[in-house]
């Protein structure tokens, strides 16, 4: 237990240096590498960012203006028609309505996923029953059934029990657990310590408490990463929206730039107003999670 | 009152391993039972079955009055600490603390006192609201034993609690440790595989080995009067210089022969151990401390049938004392126990004691008095206390004392093989 003085250092900022002395010479690479590396990180972050500043662009531009010009215009622009923004939400398509619907529906698969996941996730991880290695092989087995040899068994049986038109089949069946996500769930909370659980057995916990007051509140970084995933999933979600919903007052998102995009001559600039409106959302979601979902991916694989 | 008590206790794991074989303890109201022996010897799943994290697979458990075989472990009224802690991360020191009383539903008011008079008890006031991961190792382990004690329960059990600190702080933590458990008066359980621990806290030490209870005493009772080979070579430290000699009549004395040398057995030692006459002309296992030995040249009056002329290998000296290192041309006592010894301490000891074996030598460690002028190589004569001796039997390496084995339990099966 040596107590650490302050290391030599070769690094030592020298408070005299002239430009050529040795000292003002480090520094001054120094200085170049960090320009350098920030130079090329900003040009990075630019090249990503051209497509939306592209989209930012044609979504500006008014009516009859040509989009695809021969020399792509970048944001930003000579043209400022933030109505498209507004027509494309509320007058000629109801985007926003779109908007709602969707997030009714991503809400409540968030909310499913999360219940569902959790508890049987605890379940493999934690709770040791006869046939527990059985159930587990056949969930992983699960997730190699392709689903487009699952879409028409569940349609029949949708329309069968009355759900066509509905949200229901959209929400229900996240409610029954997701395999990927419990697979996920238990990995992480074999990493808690058991020892945690003998020490609340001990304290007078049943199971249920060990759940919801501690391996849960221990487990926030695989939880956002599934329900991050799930929002992700459920937003971008075209097929199951487009086969189960017929009243366009209940259309979400995707089916709504899907129809945008399959008009005979594309509005582009309402298109792009709609695209920007779309990814909104997910981006504010990240932003606001970004730190609790990068700790969640990796540590994922590792102990928490 | 709460008494414990484990009757024929037996634990044989999914895959077959039989950790713990018909284990009788009684542990009194109030005192300070330390379960000690090498890893894997039981002592752990013992100490989970009291707790209620184990089954049984047989025998009964009694806490107090009850038997609490069926009892979950949150009803049994007991607290634990444990090796690693176990705090719940997410929660406060304060949130730890009282998480066991909020599950049995004891008011607010009632909790907040209970928690802060268990803090004023281990000087956790000012770090209540601190989370574990901002804590030192000391600090959790407070803390661990402040969740202990805030529950007054009826019985402590303690996994290794102070295996995790560092050596001063677990000298000081031991005092802690044993002032708790005298104020507070109440039964516990101390799991412990350092023999030191187990000497300087027990009221009654259960020495264990592969599942089967060696010796139950007082710490005094185990350094002074192990009842087998395991026990002597496991309590004391630095451990018991063992070697495999011969008793033999001469010239009317008692004498045990090893290594070209022999040492006279004193007419009121052969006296005290009667079983000693049945091993006349054969071999024994000869058992020796270092602290029953000292430089021959500060002992005044030594007598010269109990002196040993050797030749200094290392000298450590430690201020207090000085251990001199020294070879003896016998071959080391091998046998089951002594490899478990070894092991236990670590690979390198066994490969040593393997090497010994094959050489048909050993090294003794002899503790000098520090006025000692032994240097490394120069050659010295050690005297022997001859009234410090231990005396083992090869086969079975019980102790060999009266007609009969002094050992209340296990010492038949604790033997050799």
């Amino acid at each position: 237990m040596r107590t650490l003085d302050e290391p030599a250092s070769l690094e030592r900022d020298e408070p005299v240096a002239t430009p050529g002395s040795p000292g003002g010479r480090y520094r001054a690479r120094r200085l170049a590498f960090k320009v350098t590396i920030y130079a090329l990180l900003i040009a990075v972050c630019g090249f990503i960012l051209l497509p939306v500043g592209w989209m930012l662009t044609a979504a500006l531009k008014p009516d009859l203006e040509p989009v695809f010009t021969p020399t792509p215009e970048w944001f930003p622009t000579r043209w400022w028609e933030w109505k498209n923004f507004r027509r494309v939400l509320t007058e000629n398509m109801p985007f926003l309505r779109y908007m709602i619907n969707t997030m009714i529906i991503v809400t409540a698969n968030i909310f499913g996923v999360l219940i569902s996941c959790a508890l049987v996730g605890f379940a493999f991880a934690r709770l040791r029953f006869r046939g527990s290695k059985v159930l587990f092989y056949i969930l992983i087995v699960t997730m190699l059934i392709p689903w487009q040899a699952l879409i028409i068994p569940q349609f029949l049986f949708f329309v069968k029990v009355g759900w066509y038109g509905t949200y229901l089949p959209l929400i229900v069946p996240s409610f029954f657990g997701t395999a990927f996500f419990i697979f996920l769930i238990r990995q992480y909370m074999r990493t808690i310590p058991k020892d945690l659980d003998d020490a609340a057995r001990v304290d007078g916990l049943n199971y249920w408490q060990i759940f919801w007051r501690i391996i849960l509140p221990l487990s926030t970084p695989v939880l956002t990463v599934c329900a991050v995933f799930t929002f992700l999933a459920s937003w971008n979600n075209l097929l199951g929206p487009l086969i189960y919903l017929d009243d366009s007052d209940r259309f979400t998102v995707a089916i709504g730039l899907a129809n945008l995009v399959t008009r005979a001559d594309t509005p582009w600039n309402l298109t792009m107003a709609a695209n920007l409106a779309a990814i909104l959302p997910s981006v504010l979601l990240y932003f606001f999670l970004q730190k609790k979902l990068i700790g969640g991916i990796a540590s994922v694989g590792l102990k928490g | 009152m709460a008494e414990i008590t484990l009757h024929r206790v037996r634990k044989v794991f999914a895959d077959g391993t039989e950790a713990v074989q018909s284990f009788d303890l009684e542990i009194p109201d109030g005192s300070f039972m330390v379960l000690v022996g090498p890893s894997g010897c039981g002592k752990t799943t013992v100490l989970r079955m009291v707790a209620g994290l184990e089954d049984l697979t047989e025998g009964t458990i009694r806490i107090g009055d009850r038997v609490v075989n069926d009892i979950p472990p949150g009803a049994r009224d007991i607290a634990m600490v444990f090796q690693n802690y176990a705090l719940y991360p997410h929660m406060t020191v304060y949130q730890n603390m009282a998480l066991s009383l909020k599950i049995h539903k004891v008011p607010r008011d009632e909790r907040n006192r209970q928690v802060r008079d268990a803090a004023a008890v281990l000087h956790l006031e000012d770090i209540l609201n601190k989370r574990p991961r901002e804590l030192s190792g000391g600090q959790r382990q407070r803390v661990a034993m402040g969740r202990a004690i805030v529950r007054e329960p009826q019985a402590f059990l303690m996994d290794e609690p102070l295996s995790n600190l560092d050596a001063k702080l677990r000298v000081q933590m031991r005092a802690e440790i044993l002032r708790i458990q005298q104020d507070l008066q109440v039964t516990t359980i101390y799991v412990t595989h350092d023999q030191t621990e187990a000497m300087t806290l027990g009221d009654l030490v259960a020495v264990m080995r592969k599942g089967v209870l060696q010796q139950l005493a007082t710490p005094d009772e185990l350094y002074s009067e192990p009842a087998n080979l395991f026990v002597g070579g496991f309590i004391g430290s630095p451990a018991m210089n063992l070697v495999e000699a011969t008793l033999a009549q001469r010239e009317g004395n008692l004498v045990v022969e090893f290594a070209g040398h022999g040492i006279r057995v004193p007419d009121e030692v052969a006296a005290a151990r009667p079983g000693l006459a049945a091993f006349l002309g054969r071999t024994v296992i000869l058992g020796i401390r270092p602290e029953g030995m000292d430089d021959a040249a500060l002992v005044p009056g030594a007598d010269p049938d109990s002196r040993l002329p050797i030749v200094v290998d290392v000298r450590e000296g430690m201020g207090s004392d000085v251990f001199l290192h020294f070879s003896m041309d016998a071959p080391p006592v091998f046998t089951k126990d002594t490899q478990e010894l070894a092991s236990d301490i670590d690979e390198d000891a066994l490969a040593g004691l393997k090497e010994r074996a094959s050489e048909r030598r050993s090294v003794f460690v002899a503790r000098a008095s520090p006025e000692t002028t032994a240097q490394v190589g120069a050659r010295c004569e050690i005297h022997v206390d001859p009234h410090k001796l231990y005396f083992f039997d090869p086969e079975t390496g019980a102790s060999i004392v009266g007609d009969r084995s002094i050992v209340e339990v296990g010492a038949g099966r604790s033997g050799t093989d």
